[in-house]
């Protein structure tokens, strides 16, 4: 076989857990429009949501609901992902992140924390996952 | 179909909404070259028709990077397809096809550290395009397989050449498949998940 060669690497320290969020709210500085336009609150702390945190409606849409916010509450009446959230809306991932900090602070939907990995993984949670697929 | 007036807005179909048991998900990651296969992996084994989830960027929000020029200021937007598999009532796997450039991932916090596992989908007649998205890994500490889609014109290769040419340890498994094929897709999230398995169960001996 004449394939060009890898090198294996090591694992390094791992990243400061804020370290994407820092790049992110640097990003975020230099293009302030696209926050005025929909973000709300530029400078406010963003909730931590996951691609896959569950988000369920607590309410219907308050008559004062932007039409984002009123959209978004009606999407998830049943537990709907923060990505497909905004597959559905047509919203990047920051703004609709953005959308759902003013709607948790509200008390207007409940967040779902996802299952994240371990260094230890749960291995009842592989085990069901396992069962889950052999079942496609 | 239901008709609904215009001015509503999509959303999921009735049969693609969720339990309201729902509780938690968790993620798998696609990782792969340009035109790898990741798209059609993602569609065979979803559930539901497969999202797409966009993020957008400026210059100045991908500053380390080297071959990205610096003379365009315009916004670039990232796609990322995915998938969902409901596992139990309470628990919904979701599976997120990744570009394999690392300068896009922070764009999706945690997307990486809070997986699961993920799988780097290789070509053989372009190898080399998924080394680095490898070591990336390796660097991360991320638990990965490698599934080698099988493309009709592409070399075949004994497994223990691939894994000397990708320098994989003994443990990673190596899976032919076609993303194409649902079950072919599904088999190698298996692979995944009995291999973080036997991850988890060294870890709790140790
Ligand atoms: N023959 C064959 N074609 C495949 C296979 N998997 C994918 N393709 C085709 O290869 C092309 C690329 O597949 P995609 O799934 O779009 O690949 P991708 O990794 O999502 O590509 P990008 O998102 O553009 O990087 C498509 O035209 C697929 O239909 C396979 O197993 N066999
Ligand atoms: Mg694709």
């Amino acid at each position: 076989m004449t394939a060009p060669q890898r090198r294996r690497r090591t694992s390094r320290q791992p990243d400061p857990p804020d370290a994407g969020e820092a790049a992110r709210k640097e990003g975020e500085t230099q293009n302030p429009e696209r926050l005025f336009v929909i973000g709300g609150d530029a400078d406010g702390e963003r909730a931590a949501l996951d691609l896959v945190t569950l988000i369920v409606a607590r309410a219907d849409p308050p008559a004062s609901a932007t039409p984002e916010q009123a959209a978004l509450l009606r999407l998830c009446a049943a537990p709907l992902s923060v990505a497909e959230l905004s597959a559905y809306l047509r919203l990047p991932f920051s703004v609709v992140t953005a959308l759902l900090t003013d709607l948790l602070a509200a008390g207007l939907v409940q967040a779902r924390a996802p299952i994240v990995r371990q260094t230890v993984a749960d291995r009842n949670l592989l085990e069901a996952v396992m069962h889950g697929l052999q079942k496609l | 179909m239901d008709c609904k007036s215009s001015d509503t807005l999509p959303g999921p179909r009735t049969e693609d909404r969720l339990p309201h048991t729902a509780e938690a998900a968790v993620k798998i990651v696609i990782v792969g070259g340009f035109g790898v296969g990741k798209t059609t992996m993602v569609g065979s084994v979803s559930e539901i028709r497969p999202l797409t989830t966009e993020e957008t960027m400026t210059q100045a929000g991908i500053g380390v990077d080297d071959d990205y020029g610096s003379a365009s200021k315009t916004a670039t937007t990232v796609a990322m397809d995915f998938g969902r598999i409901s596992i139990t009532d309470e628990l919904v796997l979701y599976l997120f096809g990744t570009p394999g450039q690392e300068r896009f991932w922070f764009l999706w916090n945690g997307l990486f550290e809070g997986a699961l596992g993920a799988v780097v989908l290789v070509d053989t007649r372009r190898l080399e395009v998924s080394f680095d998205v490898m070591g990336r890994l390796e660097e991360r500490g991320v638990p990965f397989v490698v599934a080698v889609n099988s493309f009709p014109d592409a070399p075949r290769h004994p497994v223990a050449d691939l894994r000397a040419a990708l320098d994989l340890p003994e443990e990673i498994p190596i899976v032919d498949c076609d993303v194409r094929r649902r079950a072919s897709s599904r088999d190698v999230l298996l692979t995944l998940t009995r291999f973080l398995h036997s991850l988890a169960a060294k870890g709790a001996l140790a």
